[in-house]
C-alpha cells in the first residue's frame, strides 16, 4: 500500500496505514500499551489517560528541510516535552515512540492508583472478575498496595437499572465513556449519557423507555470494568467456570458468529447456557451482536422441552414411547400414502438436504415446501442475484449505493444495520430508502421514496428503469429487500425487478454488488437450497410430516400428523406422532446466512432426555421406508450436500472452521482492547459464489408484473425483531419486549 | 498613560451609554472598517499589532483569526466572558462599564473573519452585567450597527449573548464550544483546533472579552499607535485584577511590562495593615505562587513565565503574612476539585485525592507523611491531564510545597492527634467540615 507510515516502537520498526494511532500500531508488533477508554471499533477520546507514551518525531534542519542526522547517521529524535496519549496520536514518517521507560511506566502506576481510589475493588463478587480489564491491567501495571485513605472509598447505588436488560453499578464505573460511545457512534440509540461532573459523574439513560436500544448488550462486552451487566448473566457464574463453544446465530438473516458459554448446574442435572456472547467474524458481525441473538436463548432448556417420543393412544391422547415404536408408527403411516412435508427455516441445511433428499427419492413426492412459505418464491432470484462471493460490508463507502426497499433494516437484520450504516455515515455510501413507512436507516438516506402500504412491487417495477440507469455511475450497488408485507407473487415481482437494476446498471454478478434478501431467519437461504426446486403442497395430504415449523402455519388438511418439535405446542397438540428434537446447543450443524454464507455451528451441550437430531429422525424414518443411508453425524450429511448439490461444490467442515487472523485483534488474552468478545476458533465459514457470477454473465431475469395488492397481505404487520414466538416467548428475560403478540395481531387484522 | 484605553469608563463615567461612546470615537473603528478596509486589511492591522489573547493562554490574536479556513462557512465568533478564573473580574467591568466597546471589537473580528454571527458566552453568574451589555446589543441594533446590511455595507452580522450554569471547566474553550452546543461542558479532544471545526463543527474565532475590547482602538489608530504601550513580545495595556489583602482591590489597566509586581502591589493601596507581603498569585489559583524574591519582576507574559508562574489572565490575589498557606492551599484544591468535569483519570481521582490530604492536615491528622504524598498526587497529576484544568490544580499544591515546605510541617506539628485549635474549628465550620470517626468528612460544598 502507497500509503504505508513507517515508525519505530521500542526500537521496533512497524509499518501501518496513515492514520493508525499508535495504540493499533503498537498492537501490530505485540506491544500491548494498556487502554480503558480507546477502543479499536470507537473513536478515541483520550479520556483515561491509561495510554501516556513518549513520542518524539525526526528533528527537522530548519535550512535543508532535512532530518538532522546524528553522529551515527540515524535522525536526531525530538522528544516532546509531555507524554502523550497513544490512542489520540495518530503516526506519522519517523516516529519514534517508547513505551517501556521509567516515566510510562510510572505514569501507568499513577493512573491506575488514581482509578483504583474511586473503585470499590468487589472483584470477589463482581460478574466481571476473571475477565476484567481493569483487574489485569492492575496486576500488570499498577501498585501493589493502595496508598488511599480507605474511609474515602466512594459508596454509591450498586444495581442501578438501566432499562430491564442492563443493570450499572456506580462504584465500579471508571468514567470510559465506552458504552456511550458505542450507543451514540455505532448503534445510534443516544440513550446514554454522562450526568453530573468530577467525582460524581455517572452514566444515566434519558431515553424513555429506558436504554432504548436492540444492541445494549454489547456495551457490557466493552465495558473495562463490571459497572455494566446483563440481566440475563448478573450474578449467575463467574467467567473462569464456563466452557465456551462457537456457534452461530439463527434469528435473523445475518448469521451472527456466536460463543455459547455454559456451566455444569446441578440443580438441572446437566449443562445450561448462561450467557451468549458475540464471537468475532469481521465478514460478518465484527464483534457486535443485538440483544435478541443474546437473551433468546433460554428455549434451549425450556421447562416444556419434550424428551421422549409421543405417540397418541387409544384414549386420543399424546402419550410418552419408544423411538422404535413411534418411528415404526409413523414410517408404516407414511409408507404407500401421500406426504407432505413442511420444514422450518431456522433447521440447520443438513436436516433440510436429508427432508428434500426423502421427498425425492424415498417419498417420490413434491409435497415438500419451506415455512414460511414465501421466501421460496424469491430465494432463488436472490440467489442468482446475490451479492459477490467477495463482498465485504467494510469496503462499501464513497461512489457506492446501497439501495433499501421495504424492509426494516435494524429490525430484521440488527448488526448489518450497524455495519451498512456505517458504510453511509462513516464512509459516504450513498444510500437511498423505499418503503410504506420510515424506519431508522431513513436517518441517513440521501433519497427517501414512499408507497402506499403493500404497493412495494408495484414502486419496484416502475422505478427500475430510472434507477437502473441512476446507479450505472456508482462503484458499486448493494440492493437490501424484504418481504414484508407481500404476498409471494409481489415478493417474486420485487425481487426480479431489483435483479434488473442490478442486471440493467451493469452491476450483477460482482463483488460488493448484487441482492441482499431480508429473510425471516437464519437458515432460509441454506433451506431453500437443501430442498427440491418446485415443491408444491396439496390442499390435502394423507399424512403431515412437520419438521420445526412452529406456530401459525398454513397446514394441509391430514388425517396422521407427524410433528419433531423442541416443546409441547399448540401444533404438537394435534400431532399423532411426536419426535423430540434436539435444538441447535446440543447438536451441530451448518446454517447459510441471507449472503451465502455456510457457517458451522458446534455442540455445546449434552442433549436433553431421548432428543435426537432432526436429521437423526429423518434419517431412521427413510430407513424404515427402504432408503439405504449410513450417516454417522451431521459432518457426512454436509458432505453429502456438497457432493450433490451445485451452490455448495468445494464446501467441507473442514473449509467452513478454517479461522484466519483479523484486525483488530480481539479475544480472551487482551480484553482491555477489544472487550469480552470472543475469538474464532470456529471458523470464518465460507459464502459460495452467486448463479451470476458463475454463469460469468448476466441476463436479464423476466419481468413479472406485480398482484394488485390483496387485502390479506396488508393485514400482516411490520416485522420487528421481537416479534412474538415461541422461542423468545421461553426467554426470561426478553419476554417483556415482545412486540405484536396475538391480540395485536388479531387487532390488525380487523 | 494618561488615558485609559479599554477602562474608559474611569475617565469619561458615562461611556456604556451609546451616545456618549459615539462622541468620543464610539463605532469609528466599525464604521471605518465598513466602509474603506477589507477583512483582510483589519486582520493585519490586528496581527501587526502583536495583540496577545487576553484569557490567559497569550495567543497572538491576529494570527489565530488567520487560521480559520476560507471557504467554509459559516464561521463563528465566540467570545468567551466566562471569566472563571478566581479573582478575575476584568471582563465584568467591561461588559458592565464599556459595552460598546466590547460589541465594537466582537463586531470588528467577526468582519475580519467573514463570520456572521457571535456568540458571547457569559458565566451564570453574569446575569445581572449581562443586562447593560445585552441593552447596548440592542441599541447598536437600533442605531444600524448590527444586524442586517449594516451600514449599507452589504455585511450582516448577529450578536448573541448566552449564559453558562456556572462551570470553571467552561471557560476552556472547547468546553465552551461545547457547553454552548447545550451539551455538557467537557474539553473536546485537538485536533481539530476551533479555528477549522469549533462551534457546530464550522471555523470558530474564540477569545476574550477584553482581547476584543482592543481591537478597536487599534483599528482606529494603527498597530503602531497600540505598539507604544507594552514591550515588543507583549504590547499593549492589560487589565489587572488585584485582589487578596490589599488596600484598595480592583482593576488596573497598565501598559504591559512598565511595572513591577511590587509597583502593582503599591498602586492598589499596599497590604492591610502594611504587613508584609508573603506570596503573590499572579493569575489566580492557576498559576504557580510566587515568593516575596519574585516582587520586582515585571508584569508581562516573559517576565512572569521567567519567574516561575505565569501571567495568565492577570488576576494577582496578593497574600501577606496573616495568611496561613496551608489553608490556602487547600482552598485552591478544593476549588478544582469542586469544578474538574471529570473527564480524565488524574484531574478527577487526583483533585479528590489531593483534598482527602489536606482535609486530614487541617483536621489535625496529618503527618509529613501526607505532605509528601500531597506532592506525589500532584506529580501524578502534572503533565498528564486531558486538559488544563488538572495541570493548574497542581500549581497551588507544588508551588506552595516548593517555597513554603517548613510552614505545611509547622502546621502539621503543631495540630497534631486530632485536636485542632480554634483556627482549625473556625477552618471546620467556614468550610462545612465536620470531624466524625477520627477522619475528617466533608459534609456539603
Amino acid at each position: 500500500m502507497a500509503d504505508l507510515i513507517n515508525l519505530t516502537i521500542d526500537g521496533v520498526p512497524v509499518a501501518v496505514p496513515k492514520g493508525t494511532v499508535i495504540v493499533d500500531a503498537a498492537k501490530k508488533i505485540g506491544n500491548d500499551i494498556p487502554v480503558f477508554c480507546y477502543h479499536p471499533k470507537l473513536k478515541p477520546v483520550g479520556m483515561c489517560r491509561m495510554c501516556l507514551v513518549e513520542v518524539g518525531t525526526p528533528q527537522i534542519d530548519r535550512n535543508t528541510r532535512q532530518p538532522m542526522l546524528d553522529a551515527e547517521g540515524k535522525p536526531v529524535i525530538a522528544w516532546m516535552p509531555k507524554l502523550q496519549t497513544a490512542c489520540t496520536t495518530p503516526v506519522s514518517e519517523g516516529m519514534s515512540v517508547r513505551t517501556n521507560t521509567r516515566q510510562v511506566l510510572e505514569a501507568r502506576n499513577d493512573m491506575l492508583e488514581f482509578l483504583l481510589t474511586s473503585h470499590p475493588l468487589d472483584c470477589p463478587v463482581c460478574d466481571k472478575g476473571g475477565e476484567c480489564p481493569l483487574q489485569n491491567l492492575t496486576m500488570a501495571h499498577g501498585p501493589g498496595v493502595s496508598r488511599f485513605d480507605y474511609e474515602a472509598k466512594q459508596h454509591n447505588a450498586k444495581h442501578v437499572p438501566l432499562g430491564d436488560l442492563i443493570f450499572l453499578d456506580r462504584e465500579r464505573c471508571i468514567q470510559c465513556s465506552r458504552c456511550i460511545r458505542f450507543q451514540d457512534e455505532v448503534a445510534d440509540d443516544h440513550v446514554l449519557q454522562f450526568h453530573e461532573r468530577g467525582r460524581h459523574m455517572e452514566i444515566v439513560t434519558f431515553s424513555d423507555p429506558p436504554f432504548d436500544s436492540l444492541f445494549g448488550g454489547n456495551t457490557t462486552d466493552i465495558c473495562p470494568v463490571g459497572a455494566l451487566t446483563t440481566a440475563d448473566f448478573h450474578f449467575k457464574a463467574r467467567p473462569w467456570e464456563l466452557d465456551n463453544t462457537p456457534s452461530v446465530c439463527m434469528h435473523c438473516p445475518a448469521g451472527c458468529n456466536i460463543s455459547l458459554n455454559t456451566r455444569l448446574e446441578t440443580h438441572t442435572g446437566g449443562h445450561e447456557i448462561k450467557r451468549v456472547m458475540p464471537r468475532q467474524n469481521e465478514h460478518v458481525n465484527e464483534i457486535w451482536i443485538c440483544d435478541k441473538g443474546r437473551y433468546v436463548h433460554h428455549f434451549s432448556r425450556a421447562e416444556d422441552r419434550i424428551t421422549r417420543p409421543l405417540v397418541r393412544d387409544a384414549r386420543g391422547n399424546l402419550s410418552e414411547s419408544t423411538w422404535e415404536a413411534a418411528l415404526q408408527l409413523a414410517a408404516d403411516r407414511m409408507r404407500g400414502r401421500k406426504v407432505g412435508g413442511i420444514i422450518g427455516d431456522r433447521l440447520p441445511n443438513e436436516d433440510a438436504w436429508l427432508f428434500g433428499r426423502m421427498f425425492r427419492e424415498v417419498l417420490k413426492s413434491a409435497a415438500v415446501v419451506m415455512s414460511p412459505a414465501i421466501p421460496a418464491a424469491y430465494a432463488d432470484i436472490a440467489r442468482t442475484y446475490g451479492v459477490g462471493k467477495d463482498t465485504d460490508f467494510k469496503q462499501l463507502g464513497k461512489g457506492d449505493v446501497i439501495l433499501l426497499v421495504n424492509g426494516d433494516l435494524e429490525q430484521c437484520a440488527p448488526v448489518w444495520f450497524l455495519r451498512l450504516r456505517q458504510a453511509v455515515v462513516d464512509r459516504g455510501a450513498r444510500l437511498v430508502v423505499a418503503h410504506d413507512r420510515p424506519t431508522k436507516m431513513h436517518r441517513y438516506a440521501a433519497r427517501i421514496d414512499k408507497y402506499e402500504l403493500g404497493r412495494a412491487a408495484h414502486w419496484a417495477s416502475e422505478q427500475a428503469k430510472p434507477l437502473a440507469e441512476e446507479f450505472k455511475s456508482a462503484r458499486n450497488l448493494l440492493i437490501v429487500f424484504g418481504d414484508e408485507k407481500l404476498s409471494a407473487e409481489g415478493a417474486r415481482s420485487l425481487a426480479r425487478s431489483l435483479a434488473n437494476i442490478l442486471v440493467e446498471s451493469e452491476h450483477a454478478g460482482k463483488a460488493n454488488s448484487g441482492l441482499l434478501p431480508l429473510y425471516p431467519h437464519g437458515n432460509t437461504q441454506g433451506v431453500f437450497d437443501a430442498l427440491p426446486s418446485g415443491g408444491a403442497m396439496p390442499e390435502r395430504v394423507d399424512v403431515a410430516w412437520l419438521v420445526g415449523v412452529g406456530e401459525n402455519n398454513a397446514l394441509p388438511q391430514s388425517a396422521f400428523t407427524v410433528v419433531q418439535e423442541l416443546f409441547l405446542t399448540e401444533l404438537t397438540k394435534q400431532a399423532d406422532v411426536v419426535l423430540p428434537a434436539l435444538s441447535f446447543a446440543e447438536r451441530e450443524g451448518t446454517f447459510t446466512s441471507a449472503d451465502r454464507r455456510v457457517q458451522r455451528f458446534y455442540r455445546a451441550l449434552p442433549a436433553l432426555g431421548q432428543a435426537k437430531p432432526d436429521w437423526w429422525i429423518i434419517q431412521e424414518l427413510a430407513q424404515r421406508l427402504g432408503a439405504k443411508w449410513s450417516f454417522q453425524d451431521a459432518g457426512q450429511v454436509f458432505g453429502d450436500l456438497a457432493a450433490q448439490n451445485a451452490q455448495y461444490t468445494g464446501l467441507s467442515y473442514e473449509l467452513l472452521s478454517r479461522v484466519e487472523s483479523q484486525w483488530p485483534p480481539v479475544g480472551r488474552s487482551d480484553l482491555y482492547y477489544g472487550g469480552t468478545v470472543y475469538d474464532n476458533t470456529g471458523g470464518v465459514g465460507a459464502r459460495y459464489a452467486a448463479g451470476a457470477e458463475r454463469a460469468g454473465f448476466m441476463a436479464a431475469v423476466e419481468w413479472l408484473t406485480p398482484p394488485e395488492a390483496d387485502i390479506e397481505a396488508l393485514q400482516h404487520l411490520p416485522r420487528v425483531l421481537y416479534q412474538d414466538g415461541e422461542l423468545i416467548r421461553r426467554s426470561k428475560v426478553l419476554a417483556g419486549h415482545i412486540q405484536f403478540n396475538e391480540t395485536e395481531i388479531a387487532r390488525a387484522a380487523r | 498613560m494618561d488615558k485609559h484605553v479599554l477602562l474608559r469608563d474611569l475617565d469619561i463615567p458615562d461611556i456604556r451609554e451609546l451616545a456618549v461612546y459615539q462622541a468620543n470615537d464610539g463605532y469609528a473603528a466599525w464604521r471605518k472598517a465598513l466602509t474603506g478596509m477589507k477583512p483582510d486589511e483589519v486582520m493585519g492591522v490586528v496581527k501587526d499589532s502583536g495583540l496577545r489573547g487576553r484569557g490567559g493562554a497569550g495567543f497572538p490574536a491576529g494570527l489565530k483569526w488567520s487560521f480559520l479556513p476560507k471557504d467554509i462557512f459559516p464561521k463563528y465568533v465566540v467570545v468567551n466572558g466566562d471569566e472563571s478564573e478566581a479573582g478575575t473580574f476584568k471582563d465584568h467591568q467591561l461588559i458592565e462599564n464599556n459595552p460598546h466597546q466590547v460589541i465594537e471589537g466582537v463586531a470588528l473580528c467577526a468582519y475580519a473573519v467573514q463570520a456572521g454571527t457571535a456568540y458571547i458566552y457569559l458565566r451564570g453568574e453574569f446575569y445581572e452585567p449581562a443586562r447593560p451589555l445585552q441593552k447596548a446589543i440592542d441599541e447598536a441594533y437600533a442605531a444600524g450597527l448590527l444586524g442586517q446590511n449594516i451600514l449599507g455595507s452589504g455585511y450582516s452580522l448577529d450578536i448573541h449573548i448566552h449564559l453558562g450554569a456556572g462551570a470553571y471547566i467552561c471557560g476552556e474553550e472547547t468546553a465552551l464550544l461545547e457547553s454552548l452546543e447545550g451539551k455538557l461542558g467537557q474539553p473536546r479532544l485537538r485536533p481539530p483546533f476551533p479555528a477549522v471545526q469549533g462551534l457546530y463543527a464550522k471555523p470558530t474565532v474564540i477569545n476574550n472579552i477584553e482581547t476584543l475590547a482592543n481591537v478597536p482602538p487599534i483599528v482606529l489608530n494603527g498597530a503602531q499607535w497600540y505598539r507604544q504601550y507594552g514591550t515588543e513580545k507583549s504590547p499593549g495595556t492589560k487589565i489587572f485584577c488585584v485582589s487578596g489583602r490589599v488596600n484598595r482591590p480592583g482593576n488596573y489597566e497598565l501598559p504591559l511590562g512598565q511595572y513591577t509586581i511590587r509597583q502593582l502591589i503599591e498602586m492598589s493601596g499596599g497590604t492591610i495593615d502594611g504587613c508584609p507581603v508573603k506570596g503573590v498569585l499572579p493569575a489566580g489559583s492557576s498559576a504557580p505562587i510566587l515568593p516575596v524574591s519574585a516582587l520586582d519582576t515585571r508584569l508581562d507574559y516573559e517576565s512572569v513565565q521567567a519567574a516561575g508562574s505565569i501571567l495568565g489572565s492577570a488576576s494577582f490575589v496578593i497574600l501577606d503574612d496573616s495568611v496561613d498557606i496551608v489553608w490556602a492551599a487547600r482552598k485552591m484544591v478544593r476549588f478544582f476539585r469542586h469544578e474538574s468535569c471529570g473527564k480524565c483519570t488524574p484531574c478527577r481521582e487526583g483533585t479528590f485525592w489531593a483534598l482527602r490530604l489536606y482535609d486530614k492536615i487541617v483536621g489535625g491528622h496529618g503527618s509529613s507523611h501526607d505532605i509528601d504524598m500531597l506532592a506525589d498526587v500532584a506529580n501524578g497529576m502534572a503533565n498528564k491531564c486531558f486538559c488544563l484544568l488538572g495541570e493548574f490544580a497542581t500549581s497551588p499544591i507544588l508551588s506552595t510545597l516548593k517555597h513554603f515546605r517548613p510552614e505545611y510541617e509547622q502546621f502539621v506539628r503543631e495540630h497534631q492527634n486530632g485536636l485542632p485549635n480554634t483556627y482549625g474549628d473556625q477552618l471546620i465550620r467556614d468550610h462545612a467540615i465536620s470531624v466524625a470517626g477520627g477522619s475528617v468528612v466533608e459534609v456539603a460544598y
